[in-house]
């Protein structure tokens, strides 16, 4: 029996359909980040976890019990808001001891559990504080706290990271994370951050316009990507268009691009991941994809080239290579040619939108 | 300083016009409380003494302190009322997506825009109405006026409380949902404190509308359960000396004093503004 269960889930307003056949199985204690970009429909998904959005087809069921109809109060989840949603006008204390008091537990035992909260995510000396003297990265632990010390059967954060400036939330990422595994919740967590989802999920749904476009581990999704807009969504990439000429090669205007099989005469996508791509100065050899150097971006540990060729422009992303290497040298205009392996050149179905298309001049 | 520079001049404009506005509001209220300490009985400038025996005169006309206790439990219980029924209406008109929902916000404000004296002539002409067509008598009795009353609080309200109500994000009280609290127990620990400002205001602004009303009140009032307002009225018809003014004063003071001990509580300016 799956701890969260999504089943055919469904959700439209008027001639807008928001959420669409989302399906999913969540084992105990697993992290499952909800990806993709803004109205895709993965907050309302988590909206009708929550019991906030009432579903329109399909069924959630929480430990196996169906409670696509219940009201919020009566769901067994704990919740941390966006913009965390404390309440201004209680105690760090009264905040967290809220759902406990709602739970009828008795004065003595919550304030034990309270104080347990607290310590958990180091707050402990500002339980008198009100939300307002308390800076953003505490009273995002005091949301957490809040929403831990009920012990929901599944935890919901709804991008809880965006308000934070970009230390802290890298930070905090790795407490969380920490806390969900030691604690072992069930957790559903909503993203836009891609990187968010990479660290510190057990398994991605990529959503796009209401639908899941694939769902597994990080590793899966972005080493085999089902699909251009996964492929372009995780990460960055370098996309050629062509058709396959025989399996292993497909054939974008002059150049004979390798990749992963392929039946020949099929019109395909060849997505080839940034790092995955060789560079060899010089004008010499065969095979692979002749070009000249662009742009050299210096990022300190890795380096970014941009290189012109005849399929379009290129980007590689490398270990900055030493002083006094052959590539270390390379000036913008110099000849060279890119390769990389069959295996690495990922090839997809050509029938579709990727999400974003300047991801490739993404300094990220 | 430097009369050469601009922002001097600025500032001066700037200072003059706050100060010309706080004059025009507050100069009659200063006027009403000197006037009634003038000694002569025909209110002429500038005064040839001073004397407290307006005040003694007021204390002595009993029909004011009957009109005062009358126009109090007028003012309570219309604001009481009043201010449940126009924060239960902005909840719904904030939080409710339902037809209809912005008309019902325009009537809802709607006695505010009407005269008090065509409110009242038209509240009579329906009462009686009324009388004629079941037989039960509202003119003239003291549910009649408080439901009169609550016409005049129901507006107010229901701005305060929806202008403070708009400050409370819709995701706190999901919060309060999420950990286990049903509806009323999330408006009672959540909404309503949050808006205990707005609510607060508005019975304030309720209860002095409903204490000084007069053309409304004029109109529907019974023998023997005068307003203060009315009240003064009737003196106005025989006498014209300072008492009323001391009467005025007595009340200026009151309501002030009411103001101010609302604002230790909740700070009325944020509400307003």
């Amino acid at each position: 029996m799956s701890s969260l269960s999504l089943q055919g889930l469904r959700r439209t307003y008027s001639a807008t359909v928001a959420v669409d056949r989302v399906d999913l199985d969540m084992a105990q204690g697993e992290l499952v980040a909800l990806l993709g970009p803004s109205g895709c429909g993965k907050t309302t998904t988590l909206r009708m976890v929550a019991g906030f959005v009432l579903p329109s087809a399909g069924r959630v069921l929480i430990g196996g019990q169906d409670v696509s109809r219940a009201p919020p109060y009566a769901r067994d989840t704990g919740m941390v808001f966006q913009g965390y949603a404390l309440f201004p006008h209680m105690t760090v204390a009264d905040n967290v001891g809220f759902g406990l008091e709602m739970r009828r537990v008795g004065r003595a035992e919550r304030a034990t559990r309270i104080a347990e909260a607290l310590r958990l995510v180091r707050l402990d000396g500002l339980a008198e504080r009100r939300p307002a003297q308390l800076s953003g990265g505490q009273q995002q632990r005091v949301a957490l706290a809040r929403a831990l010390v009920v012990n929901p059967s599944v935890f919901l954060l709804d991008e809880p990271l965006s308000n934070l400036d970009a230390r802290l939330r890298a930070e905090v990422r790795v407490e969380i994370r920490a806390l969900q595994q030691r604690l072992g919740l069930t957790t559903l967590f909503v993203t836009h951050d891609q990187e968010e989802a990479l660290t510190m999920a057990d398994r991605l749904v990529v959503m796009d316009r209401g639908r899941v476009r694939q769902t597994g581990s990080p590793e899966e999704l972005y080493e085999r990507p089902d699909n251009l807009f996964v492929a372009s969504f995780l990460g960055r990439c370098n996309i050629f268009r062509g058709t396959v000429e025989r399996p292993g090669r497909l054939r974008a205007g002059t150049a004979a691009l390798p990749c992963d099989g392929g039946a020949p005469g099929e019109r395909s996508a060849l997505v080839v991941r940034p790092e995955r791509v060789a560079i060899v100065p010089g004008e010499a050899g065969e095979g692979g994809l002749p070009g000249r150097v662009g742009l050299v971006t210096y990022l300190g540990g890795l380096t970014d080239w941009h290189i012109d060729t005849p399929a379009g422009p290129v980007l590689v992303t490398r270990p900055t290579p030493a002083e006094g290497d052959a590539l270390r040298r390379l000036s913008p205009g110099a000849p060279v040619r890119l390769d990389w392996t069959e295996a690495a050149g990922r090839l997809l179905a050509d029938d579709e939108h990727t999400a974003d298309k300047h991801r490739q001049g993404d300094p990220r | 300083m430097n009369i050469w520079d601009a922002t001097f001049w600025r500032t001066l404009v700037w200072r003059g016009g706050v100060g010309a506005v706080f004059a025009v509001v507050l100069l009659p209220m200063v006027a009403v409380v000197w006037l009634s300490f003038f000694n002569q009985e025909i209110a002429s400038f500038p005064p040839d003494g001073y004397t407290w025996r307006w005040y003694v005169n007021a204390w002595d006309q009993k029909q004011f302190a009957r009109g005062f206790i009358n126009s109090l439990q007028l003012a309570a219980i219309a604001t009481v009322i009043g201010v449940t029924a126009g924060t239960a209406a902005a909840v719904a008109l904030v939080r409710g997506r339902f037809p209809g929902r912005t008309a019902l916000s325009g009537l809802l404000l709607g006695p505010l825009a009407v005269p008090g004296v065509v409110l009242g002539t038209g509240l009579y002409v329906f009462f009686v109405q009324i009388d004629n067509a079941i037989d039960f008598q509202i003119v003239a009795t003291l549910p009649g006026l408080i439901a009169a009353h609550v016409l005049l609080t129901i507006p107010w309200t229901v701005r305060l409380v929806s202008a403070s109500l708009l400050g409370v994000t819709a995701s706190v009280e999901e919060a309060a949902a999420n950990l286990g609290a049903r509806p009323f127990t999330v408006f009672r620990r959540v909404t309503l404190p949050m808006m205990r400002a707005g609510v607060v205001a508005a019975a304030l602004f309720s209860f002095i509308q409903s204490f000084e009303n007069l053309e409304l009140t004029l109109l529907l009032v019974g023998p023997g359960r005068s307003t203060l307002p009315v009240e003064m009225l009737n003196y106005l018809n025989f006498r014209v000396d300072p008492t009323l003014a001391a009467v005025a004063a007595v009340q200026i003071v009151l309501i002030g004093a009411l103001m101010l001990i609302t604002d230790r509580f909740v700070s009325l300016s944020k509400v307003v503004s």
